[in-house]
């Protein structure tokens, strides 16, 4: 008996030590990874291909639907909007994409006579013409047998074996023609589509808002007679005629704008105005497949260099290159002042250069850093807590990069975004807004206090800039030196803007009837700031604000609600203070302006507007006006410092930072350059396969000794186990010993 | 039996109606069909039209307990919670508010979660019963006590810090594995050692306790004293009575959570990347996603008295003086 | 120091923390009344960790109480942005009125990270900025001496402390030894343990006290705010979380237990009805829905709240009564259950033959025979709630974030973990103040439940 168990305990501690060596042996073999703690199950390949990361996964994929950066940066590597930014350039410029030539613009009035662009022009007609030998990535919507599409009525048995777009056993493609781009504009004037744009679009397309009256009618009609739903009847828009939009054969087509709109341009470089072939449509409106999750709006067909090949937006995203891509080339010019002349190494080459881009989910920023250094990602964002270790700043104020990111070869760019994050005041508040010298001075005292600079240097690490006004840097319209400092709470001394004193506040706080801080009856001021209630520094960066008020003596009582309640908040105009900030959707002052223009303030637009801040001035609305058309030149520019220094006065916002993107990557990639409005970037770059293989696997090695001294431990435990062990098999305790729980 | 089960099944029904109830009550308490329009539309400029348009399809343009507009018993049929509901009991979750399946959703993302929880599981249950058993062997000694106070100290430190010491430990400073991340198949391996190895630690305290107080009320019965008396040694004692007494309270104790099994650590799925149901719950709360909440609080429920019913069942395989009745 | 010009306020978790002192209180003076009862409760400290835990617990109920008298400040009298203070923020002035930049290393004498400087000539450097609120002329002595002289005070007021207590004590004694001939025969409790406990107790806490003049002893955080000071201000937080949550639900579970229990038929069955419902809701889902709700209240009616304290109090509030809504079910059917049985004993259904009110056989026979229930259940949830707390932070629907906790310590601290180097100190004095009360809330309830637990009784 004794012996047996013994016997048994012996056999059971070899089994283990076995079994802990055999595991071992698996985690190294079974994957064709190269490392213990690779996150990829098999990353020995001999393609090039980009690992990267994205932080939320993508909800629509469907380019009518999806506004959103996250999502573009996997559709821009699959649609093809008419026109892109051109990689290297700045200021930003656009060019042909998919078309010949950029669109030629014509002008007419009233009576429908050609004229120039500054006479009174009733309409714009856009005229495209598209490029040879466009041609859709392998699809099965495609896929004909005889005169009908094959997969258009799928039965139980075909659909069997099919759990993505990619399982279909036949793929086919076809060339681009002209009526995919109308198609495309006319589903968002489908409201089942829910197109974002498609309400701002709708007073500049001739005849939209009537075409997308009548086919939404229609569609809805042909919902309720099929008692089906939006997502699975499919509504034939190619029978409705759009006045503002036609193909005129299958390689040009026109768009006729009302009046004169020049920012309408870069809405072209939109997803939003990429082609839909409507086989494809139709192709998703099938029951099996909306079951499968497969739509148009996981499954995307495009154009561009990549297609999806694999999505799982809770884990993974896989692109792979299209076939079927057309001719591209590397640019040949355009390198801007700064950039590296090594940006033109690849100059005429035929893109894209990476064979498979993979995407991995990363919600958090720790494990996203760290794989960065392991070198699993070859491009990094910088967050502000992993700051310290990558950058530093020099001597001469430049950003430099660590000793530590030296040795690793890391190499960065820097670039100020086309994004401004402000603090608002509610105009039509009767403390904080209002438009007289008194209540200017208060919102310009608080603007002094809320010291921009240490916010940046404190939350951004130093990825910023303060903003002088609306108009961040990179943009028409934009100053630098000391034209370009807002007056009010900048001084410009030693060849630099400084921040005026907190006395110099303080001074205005007493001008603007506030002594010390105190209203008349002596109590304190209070002001209610309404924030995010989100994320982990939500308390601290909380409380600098409160700080930054005491410093004036007001008393600052925040509330933070969660996005949807703060949103309605600034809609009714239910706060009083705010954070906000706002994105460049283009390279143009008016797409920042209009964020103060009187006819967005949310009071007067039922809280559909965007400007949160209510601010309503008559002479900045009159120029804003002017403005919005004007071609950039000398003119543009007098008007809008003319609206900068009405703002900057009235201070409806304190102005805020505009934040830095700040791009950290291996030395293996090549091609990198910032470039904020592009998204189709990825055809650009190129990896340099060999040194990523060798770095991962220099840096990845396992430290192995705390493994061993565990395994010791447990070896060395198992003696004396055994002997005690055996010692009390041989005892028979007296029941009455035991006792049970409890401690002395 | 079978009528037993057929009863029970049939009591869960005013349950999940209550549990609807409750849900949808506390979420439109927070949310008119118009925030869930703007989070869903998420644009820049959403316009009355747009939200309208939406609600319509998605059907949240009906009222919520009582239409006033329809007539007869359609002033409670019309409604969003009985069309959803009835929708609900035939398990048709249909979309979320996104638009996506969420059966489909549900059946992908149950693997992931199940192949994180289920090992935790059982080598949690293996790890504590043996460890208990041999602290039992030992009661009384040094050995017991030393582990006795181990186990509370492991109780008392809160998971979040062992989520992150394993981390920064195993995955940043000695390379083993993965920071985070999932793969299918053999492969999860790698990524699925670190979450279990913390969840079976940090389960060991609560776990081991529990099973040595079991045992050990075990032990002090009669029949366990007759039979060390006829001088069967300990190790018999324990191995042929103790354990074989002890794992039927212990097995109907977690039986009840077999079923909830599927639905994933909230936690660990979010702290290791890993693409599961508590993951998905988790960001369906953060986004207001109400298509997917209302789904998992009732697939929750009905996983809790799935497991109610398994427990009582069995109570009687196991001790067949309790008869269901 | 702000001393003139301020009045007391009461928030609504200061007023429910005195009142569970208040119980306490109570509670003792009525043990010590009853013989057996006060036996029992005597063999509960007879346990060295007991008695060690006991003194824990009792230091960290006395912090929370200390930061549970608030004072409004009038604003005329002061420039501080705080519209109150509490008892704790006095004696910590030093540290809530003057904070540094941004990190800083325990102990340190410069921020943890260097910062661009202009210099007078208008040139730019990389330097480590000198913190402002820590002492910098050591007299060229070392911070290692500096700090063990300081230390050599802590160590005095220490000893006289446990001297004075000694002193006390010895007195009742011998008091006691006059008075009564026949002193019990029982084990005498091990004092040996409490003086040691609170010998450590007071030279830590004396020590961090004195240190934390010239020091920030264990760091600054991201905003400057001194960690020390911030742990010890979570207390409040945990303690509150920890033993009003039962607490406020108790009432509740009572009421429909015994109910359930006693009256059977229609009522058990609309009971247990209502917690089965309730406990099959997964439990942090139904948690957060319940705190949206609470906020979206709270959001509408903002203006129920003249300051940030306030609201952050009411969410507290709220969230206590929330997670308690969560917990009562379990109590709720263990009440039930014992209830139950305690009804088919003899002398209740002799009561009921006499024709006794319910309520009358309630008071005299079943709820007597529920409390130990009820104690335990206090004592066991305590340590649960307090980590739970922590998690629900972590999810996003804990505590205000303007309210300190460890929750939100931990929160912050998952980010400054990837740092490099690591910034710890903030993880650190979360886990240690939070380890040690988890820690002697595990090991006191143990020894409660082991000595209240009738099945346990030798």
């Amino acid at each position: 008996m004794i012996h047996r168990f013994s016997g048994l305990f012996k056999q059971t501690a070899k089994r283990a030590i076995g079994l802990v060596a055999f595991s071992l042996f698996l985690i190294v073999n079974i994957s064709q990874a190269s490392n213990w703690n690779s996150p990829y199950s098999d990353d020995k390949l001999d393609h090039q291909v980009y690992y990267t990361s994205f932080s939320s996964p993508p909800k629509h994929l469907d380019p009518v639907i999806s506004y959103n950066s996250n999502e573009w940066t996997f559709l821009s590597q699959i649609y093809e909007p008419p026109l892109q930014y051109h990689y290297l350039k700045r200021p930003y410029s656009l060019e042909p994409l998919t078309l010949k030539s950029l669109p030629r613009i014509r002008y007419f009035d009233k009576a429908g006579s050609e004229v120039s662009a500054d006479a009174d022009v009733a309409y714009s007609e856009y005229l495209f013409e598209l490029k040879d030998g466009v041609r859709y990535q392998p699809h099965p919507a495609f896929v004909k047998q005889g005169e009908l599409f094959k997969y258009h009525k799928l039965s139980k048995d075909q659909l069997k074996s099919i759990k993505t777009v990619n399982d279909f056993k036949m793929t086919a493609t076809r060339a681009l023609v002209a009526e995919d781009y109308i198609y495309a504009i006319k589903r968002m004037a489908l409201r089942q589509n829910h197109s974002p744009i498609f309400d701002s679009m709708k007073p500049y397309i001739v005849g939209f808002d009537e075409f997308s009256k009548q086919v939404t009618q229609a569609f809805k009609d042909q919902i309720k007679v099929e008692s089906s739903n939006s997502k699975l009847s499919y509504f034939p828009l190619r029978d409705y005629a759009l006045e503002g939009a036609e193909a005129l054969d299958d390689r040009r087509f026109k768009i006729i704008i009302n009046g004169v709109y020049p920012q309408f341009l870069y809405w072209l470089t939109m997803n939003f105005f990429a082609p839909i072939p409507w086989e494809v449509d139709k192709f998703y409106k099938q029951q099996g497949l909306i079951e499968k999750n497969i739509t148009l709006d996981t499954s995307p067909v495009g154009t561009g260099p990549y297609y999806l090949a694999e999505n799982n937006p809770n884990q993974r995203m896989r692109l792979v290159v299209n076939p079927n891509h057309h001719q591209e080339f590397y640019p040949t010019d355009g390198l801007a002042e700064n950039a590296s002349p090594e940006l033109l190494n690849d100059a005429g080459k035929k893109l894209p250069f990476i064979k498979e881009v993979v995407y991995s989910l990363e919600k958090e920023s720790v494990p996203l850093w760290n794989k960065f250094l392991q070198g699993y990602y070859d491009a990094s964002g910088v967050s502000s807590d992993s700051f310290d270790q990558a950058i530093s700043i020099s001597t001469g104020g430049n950003m430099e990069l660590t000793e530590q990111m030296l040795e690793k070869d890391i190499q960065f760019l820097a670039q100020v975004q086309p994004t401004i994050f402000y603090f608002g005041f509610n105009m039509a508040d009767p403390v904080v807004g209002g438009y007289s010298e008194k209540q200017q001075k208060l919102r310009q005292a608080i603007s002094i206090a809320l010291n921009t600079e240490e916010y940046i240097s404190i939350f951004l690490n130093g990825r910023g800039e303060p903003a002088q006004g609306p108009i961040p840097p990179g943009l028409f319209g934009y100053q630098e030196g000391e034209q370009g400092i807002n007056p009010y709470v900048y001084e410009w001394k030693k060849g630099r803007a400084q921040r005026k004193s907190i006395e110099q506040a303080k001074q205005l706080l007493t001008e603007a009837g506030y002594p010390n801080g105190r209203t008349k009856q002596g109590e304190p001021l209070t002001i209610h700031y309404d924030s995010l209630d989100s994320g982990p520094d939500s308390q601290s960066m909380l409380n600098w604000y409160r700080k930054q008020f005491a410093k004036l003596g007001i008393n600052l009582v925040i509330r933070s609600s969660d996005y949807n309640r703060f949103q309605d908040k600034v809609r009714k105009a239910k706060v009083q203070t705010f954070s906000w900030g706002w994105n460049a959707d283009y390279p143009d002052p008016e797409n920042f302006l209009f964020l103060l223009y009187g006819g967005n303030a949310a009071i007067h637009t039922d809280g559909g507007g965007v400007n949160g801040a209510n601010y309503d001035n008559p002479e900045f609305n009159r120029l804003f006006e002017k403005m919005k058309t004007m071609p950039n030149g000398e003119k543009r520019l007098k008007v809008i410092n003319q609206m900068l220094d009405i703002v900057r006065k009235d201070a409806p916002w304190s102005w805020g930072f505009n934040p830095k993107a700040l791009a950290l990557y291996h030395s293996w990639l090549k091609n990198v350059w910032p470039n904020a409005l592009a998204n189709n970037t990825i055809k650009y770059k190129r990896i340099d396969m060999e040194v990523r293989d060798q770095q991962r696997i220099n840096w990845n090695q396992p430290v192995i000794w705390p493994l061993v001294i565990v395994l010791l431990l447990l070896l060395i435990s198992i003696w004396p186990l055994t002997k005690a062990y055996r010692a009390r098999q041989n005892t028979i305790i007296s029941s009455n010993k035991t006792e049970a729980g409890g401690q002395q | 039996m079978f009528a037993y089960i057929v009863r029970r099944l049939l009591f869960a029904i005013p349950i999940l109606i209550g549990v609807n109830l409750i849900t949808f009550a506390l979420f439109f308490m927070v949310n008119t069909p118009d925030d869930m329009a703007r989070a869903q539309l998420g644009a820049k400029q959403t316009t009355p039209e747009m939200i309208q348009a939406w609600k319509e399809d998605r059907g949240y343009d009906k009222p919520l307990f009582i239409n006033l507009q329809a007539s007869g018993h359609g002033t409670i049929t019309q409604t969003l919670f009985v069309q959803e509901s009835v929708k609900l009991f035939s398990f048709d979750f249909g979309q979320s508010d996104s638009g996506r399946q969420i059966s489909a959703d549900i059946y992908e993302r149950m693997w992931p979660s199940l192949a994180i929880a289920l090992p935790t599981f059982i080598i949690g249950l293996v790890t504590n019963i043996a460890i208990a058993l041999l602290i039992v062997l030992f009661r009384g000694s040094t050995l017991d006590k030393v582990t006795m106070a181990v186990a509370v100290a492991i109780m008392s430190v809160s998971g979040l810090f062992y989520i992150i010491a394993g981390q920064v430990l195993f995955s940043k400073m000695w390379h083993w594995v993965p920071i985070s991340g999932y793969a299918e198949g053999l492969d999860g391996f790698r990524f699925l050692i670190l979450p279990v190895l913390i969840g079976v630690f940090a389960g060991i305290g609560a776990g081991t306790r529990w099973y040595r107080s079991i045992f050990l009320e075990e032990i002090n019965k009669d029949y366990v004293r007759t039979a060390r008396a006829k001088g069967l040694s300990e190790i018999k004692v324990l191995f042929g009575h103790v354990l074989q007494n002890g794992l039927l309270p212990i097995l109907t104790g977690v039986v009840v959570v077999i079923p909830t099994l599927f639905m994933g650590s909230l936690i660990m799925e979010s702290f290791f990347g890993i693409p599961g149901l508590g993951s998905y719950t988790i960001d369906a709360i953060r986004s207001q996603d109400f298509g997917i909440v209302k789904a998992m609080v009732f697939l929750g429920s009905v996983l809790y008295i799935i497991g109610l019913i398994l427990t009582d069942i069995s109570y009687t395989y196991f001790d067949p003086r309790v008869k269901l009745s | 120091m702000i001393i003139d010009g301020i009045t007391p306020v009461f928030l609504w978790t200061d007023l429910m923390i005195w009142f569970l002192f208040a119980l306490l209180i109570i509670g003792v003076v009525q043990i010590r009344k009853d013989q057996q009862k006060a036996q029992q409760w005597r063999s509960v400290f007879e346990s060295k960790t007991a008695i060690a835990a006991a003194l824990v617990l009792l230091f960290y109920f006395m912090v929370a109480l200390a930061d549970s008298i608030h004072f409004k400040v009038d604003p005329k009298q002061t420039a501080v942005n705080k519209t109150m203070i509490s008892g704790l923020d006095m004696l910590f002035s030093h540290l809530s009125e003057n904070s540094e930049r941004t990190y800083s290393a325990p102990f340190a004498l410069n921020e943890y990270s260097s910062s661009v400087v202009f210099t007078e000539s208008g040139d730019v450097a990389q330097e480590y900025l000198p913190l402002k609120h820590v002492i910098q002329d050591l007299n060229g002595d070392s911070t290692l001496l500096y700090v063990l002289q300081q230390s050599s005070w802590a160590m005095m007021i220490s000893l006289i402390l446990l001297v004075v207590f000694m002193v006390f004590h010895g007195y009742q004694k011998f008091k006691a030894l006059a008075h009564s001939k026949n002193r019990d025969s029982s084990k005498s409790l091990p004092w040996g343990t409490f003086y040691l406990t609170l010998f450590s107790i007071s030279f830590i806490m004396g020590w961090l006290y004195i240190l934390s003049f010239d020091f920030h002893v264990l760091g600054t955080n991201k905003v400057g705010e001194d960690v020390f000071y911030q742990s010890l201000k979570s207390i409040r937080t945990g303690v509150i979380i920890g033993g009003l949550t039962t607490l406020v639900m108790l009432p509740l579970a009572l009421a429909l237990g015994i109910s359930a229990g006693y009256f059977k038929g229609w009522i058990d069955d609309v009971i247990q009805y209502l917690y089965t419902t309730l406990n099959s809701i997964p439990g942090v889902l139904l948690i957060a829905a319940a705190v949206l709700v609470m906020q979206s209240i709270m959001t509408t009616n903002a203006d129920w709240f003249g300051s940030n304290e306030e609201r952050a109090d009411m969410r507290l509030l709220f969230l206590i009564f929330i997670l308690g809504m969560t917990s009562w079910t379990g109590l709720c059917r263990l009440l039930r259950a014992e209830t139950l049985k305690i009804s088919q004993i003899e002398y209740v259904t002799a009561a009921k033959a006499f024709g006794l009110k319910p309520i009358t056989i309630i008071r005299r026979h079943i709820y007597p025979n529920l409390v130990h229930l009820i104690l335990i259940a206090l004592v066991l949830d305590f340590s649960g709630l307090v980590l739970a707390e922590a998690v629900l932070s972590y999810v996003g629907v804990g505590v205000d974030p303007i309210t300190p906790s460890w929750g939100n310590m931990i929160n912050q601290a998952r980010l400054e973990m990837a740092r490099e180097p690591m910034v710890w100190w903030s993880l650190f004095s979360a886990f240690c103040f939070m380890f040690i009360l988890v820690l002697a809330a595990n090991l006191f309830a143990d020894r409660v439940q082991w000595v209240l637990n009738p099945k346990n009784e030798k």
